[in-house]
């Protein structure tokens, strides 16, 4: 509590995180992420890495109601 | 020093995309299923007439699992993914952006990406039932489908850069406007000069398809605004402590970030 004594500026007096501290998970997180929405979005349609249709056919009507080009 | 922890965040971030995800599933099963349900009607309906049969029966995922499980993986995992992701971006973002708070960072950022993920994208290459779409171009409206999604999203990302370089000569309002009027700019010159595709067949009624394309709308509209308020209640709660908040939160928040 004792950095309250600094000016205090409202707002936007937040700290911000610094990039060393995100970059570990923006990279390990965000490419599992992108890989999800891979697999939600695309496996199957246009590229497969999974050989058959079953990806695909599970995840039909999300695909579609989320707007990916299914087929 | 920094002891805001990017991993409650990214907890939080995800959290927060499952409860969208969940409320984006109830609209898509209530708003959107009856329109997937009669555009499969109707691709069926073409397919006995011209004769071939589909080796009916032995599909394999039942359209009872498609349209539950199934659309509840998809719309889950989907909300899972998006949160984490905005959760990293507003890990970014927060102290980064001007004088916004974290609600308000939040909410900042889900209605930017509803625009650059979702609108921006589907103005050039909208949402189609089934039984829309040629085949044979799947390759091609995928790609370009992503690109216009990376596009608009590296275009926003420069004009907020850009805007932010532009505040001290011309004011917060003035440089917000022509970072704007910029990314509004190129997004119309990609959507003159990509390739568009017309594959709606002539018979397929424009009702459903109009319908269709409100409720994958109406689907993306809810799991942002959710994503936004959830994600802003809950770092708002870890990044401002009870009292200042009831206080207005007007106090100096380096306290809460630091200390």
């Amino acid at each position: 509590m004792a950095q309250t004594a600094a000016p205090a500026t409202g707002a936007s007096a937040i700290t911000p995180i610094s990039l060393k501290a995100i970059a570990p998970w923006a990279v390990f997180f965000g490419i599992l992420m992108l890989v999800l929405l891979y697999f939600v979005g695309a496996e199957q349609g246009a590229t497969a890495l999974i050989s058959g249709e079953g990806v695909h056919e599970w995840v039909h009507d999300g695909r579609h109601l989320l707007g990916f080009p299914c087929h | 020093m920094n002891s805001i922890s990017v991993r409650a965040l990214l907890v939080r971030g995800m959290l927060a995309g499952l409860v969208a995800g969940a409320l984006a599933l109830v609209v898509a099963y209530f708003l959107g299923e009856s329109r997937v349900d009669a555009a499969i009607a109707l691709e069926e309906a073409a397919h006995s007439a011209h004769g071939h049969d589909h080796g009916a029966g032995e599909e394999l995922v039942s359209r009872g699992m498609q349209s539950t499980a199934g659309l509840a993986t998809g719309v889950l995992v989907f909300g899972v993914a998006v949160g984490g992701i905005a959760a990293l971006v507003f890990c970014y973002a927060l102290g980064r952006m001007g004088r916004f708070g974290p609600r308000a960072t939040a909410a900042l950022i889900a209605g930017a990406a509803l625009l650059s993920v979702y609108v921006v994208p589907f103005l050039k290459y909208p949402a189609n039932p089934p039984a829309v779409g040629n085949p044979d171009t799947i390759g091609r409206r995928t790609a370009l489908f992503f690109l216009m999604v990376a596009l608009s999203v590296l275009l926003a990302v420069a004009a907020v850069i850009i805007g932010k370089r532009l505040a001290p000569r011309l004011g917060n309002w003035n440089a917000t406007v022509a970072a704007a009027a910029g990314y509004v700019l190129l997004i119309g010159l990609a959507y003159v000069f990509l390739p568009s595709f017309n594959e709606v067949g002539k018979d397929f009624p424009a009702t459903l398809l109009w319908q269709f394309r409100l409720a994958t709308l109406a689907v993306q509209v809810t799991l942002w605004t959710t994503f936004g308020l959830v994600f802003g209640h809950l770092t708002e709660r870890l990044l401002v402590p009870r009292s200042d908040a009831l206080a207005g939160g007007r106090t100096n928040r380096t306290a809460a970030a630091v200390g």
